[in-house]
């Protein structure tokens, strides 16, 4: 099976500033891959990598086996911790503005059949994620984690190959950080969703992932921490029984992040 | 006792607060009009309100037999086209440079030290140009109140454009907008309520460069009046007709609010500190 993203001998440096090195990775159809590591880790310069908002100095990376555009795309989901709804459109409108792209690349409005079939599709993923009762809301109106149920049935609505989320529920509650964990759990299992999560949550990272990888500095010189940069030191694909134990190396090596 | 900066004046005590400056303003007014009078009746410096009443008859409701026309309507005519142009002309360009200049790395480079630079020039020290090369019509006048306030409104909306956060922008990339749909339905919509503001912002420097330039060359218009009147130090008319003025900036001022309220909802927080 030709997996959905691949990293390949990955390397990104600024100068003599090495981020990232030797990153090689497979993410399989229908994984749900959760990365860990301590903060300054170069975690979220994975997501950056995959969405193409930043290219590898060395290596490459695959999309079905294709390389990636070096820009974003609706190929790629994205849902961020913050700031990733439109503050200027309603509920209905934020999950709409897929469609609108794809349909009408010159006005970015539907009309007529295109639109009422756009608004059906919309409405059905808002009532998903439980938005249904505020269709017509602006999002600051919207709590933190409502927010982030519109984020994510704004991504789902393009269909995306795989859907990157960038410590997506980083900043909520923790008991709208459980609802949360249960949403993406079913959506993922509904929609047979390809999904990259960063998040710097250890437990979170090993209730919804299917495998875990960690990322940090392999060699350490204290004379000069830059020259060293991170990878993935474990990588852990993990059934059911698993999930419950985290692995000591890990717990040690984010312990305090 | 609370601290003073917590002690807030509350529903009709607020609005008489605001109030009482402007009338102790216009008792003084009075009070020295009164007393200047009752020295010189002739007195020609402070006008009593009802001499001021007398003159603006002629000037507001009788036709001036040598144009045809009621001076006052004309020259508010005048003025608010002037200025309607140049401040429309100003905020169409300021919504292309500014969301291009905000939206494209390549337009900021090339176009960002230019606006810079023509920004820091005093608008008035072009005016004779603007008269040498528009000759004393209309156009140097309102080319004169374009260049005064489109820089700074340019480089306002740039900034704001620019603040965007990246997120939404690579959002609505993988949402597959292009660079058109991004600037016509990310970044437009949220640069129009900031457009507006910097549009009242500037239309206080907009009608200094508009009477600015009617003083100095002009056959009608509100600030040719007030300088035309000067010299007979027709107080009697000048202030009528600055009030005139501060009146209908207010009603300008209004209409932009109401327009931003009702047309951007969610840009107004309700409750907010606006």
């Amino acid at each position: 099976m030709t997996p959905v993203l691949s990293f390949r001998n990955v390397w990104v440096e600024y100068g003599d500033h090495v981020v990232l090195e030797k990153v090689s990775l497979d993410v399989a159809p229908g994984a749900f891959v959760s990365i860990v590591g301590p903060s300054g880790a170069g975690k979220s310069t994975f997501l950056r990598l995959a969405l193409g908002q930043e290219a590898p100095s060395r290596g490459e990376i695959l999309l079905d086996g294709q390389p990636i555009p070096a820009e974003p795309g609706p190929d790629r989901g994205v849902v961020f911790q913050r700031y990733s709804v439109f503050p200027h459109m309603t509920v209905l409108q934020n999950v709409m503005f897929g469609a609108r792209c794809d349909q009408a690349p010159l006005t970015g409005l539907l009309m007529g059949a295109a639109r009422r079939q756009a608004k059906a599709e919309a409405v059905a993923i808002l009532e998903q994620v439980g938005l249904s009762a505020s269709l017509k809301a602006f999002p600051r109106a919207l709590s933190g984690g409502m927010q982030q149920r519109l984020a994510i049935a704004q991504a789902l609505i393009t269909k995306p190959r795989i859907l990157l989320l960038d410590e997506p529920f980083g900043a909520l509650d923790p008991g709208v950080r459980l609802d949360m964990h249960e949403l993406i759990t079913g959506l993922w299992r509904e929609h047979g969703l390809t999904i990259l999560m960063v998040t710097h949550d250890i437990k979170e990272a090993f209730k919804l992932g299917t495998r875990v990888i960690a990322v940090d500095k392999r060699r350490h010189d204290p004379h000069a921490p830059h020259r060293f940069g991170s990878t993935a030191v474990y990588d852990f694909p993990l059934d059911d029984k698993q999930k419950a134990a985290i692995p000591k190396e890990i717990a040690a090596m984010t312990s305090g992040a | 006792m609370r601290r003073l900066l917590n002690a807030r004046p509350r529903g009709g005590g607020r609005l008489l607060l605001g109030l009482l400056p402007i009338a102790i303003l216009v008792l003084l007014y009075l009070v020295a009009s009164q007393a200047r009078h009752a020295e010189n009746p002739r007195d020609k410096i402070l006008p009593t309100p009802a001499a001021m009443a007398e003159s603006m008859e002629i000037m507001a409701l009788q036709e001036d037999p040598r144009t045809g026309e009621i001076p006052l309507v004309a020259d508010t005519k005048a003025s608010l086209t002037r200025l309607g142009i140049a401040v429309g002309a100003a905020a169409a360009t300021t919504l292309v440079l500014g969301l291009s200049i905000g939206l494209l790395p390549y337009a900021r480079a090339g176009l960002g030290p230019l606006v810079a630079t023509i920004s820091v020039i005093p608008p008035i020290a072009v005016l004779p140009i603007l008269f040498i090369v528009f000759g004393l019509g209309e156009t140097a006048k309102i080319v004169l109140i374009f260049v005064g306030i489109t820089p700074f409104m340019v480089r306002d909306l740039a900034s704001h454009v620019a603040a965007i956060p990246e997120e939404q922008i690579v959002k609505a990339q993988t949402l597959g907008a292009s660079t058109w749909l991004v600037a016509l339905q990310v970044a437009l919509p949220q640069a129009m309520p900031r457009l507006i503001d910097s549009l009242r912002f500037s239309l206080g420097p907009a009608w200094v460069f508009l009477i600015s330039a009617e003083a100095i060359a002009s056959d009608v218009g509100l600030g040719y009046r007030i300088f035309l009147v000067r010299r007979y130090l027709a107080m009697d008319i000048i202030l009528p007709y600055v009030a005139w003025i501060s009146l209908l900036a207010v009603i300008i001022d209004l209409l932009l609010l109401t327009w931003s309220r009702t047309a951007f909802r969610w840009a107004h927080a309700p409750g907010g500190r606006r």
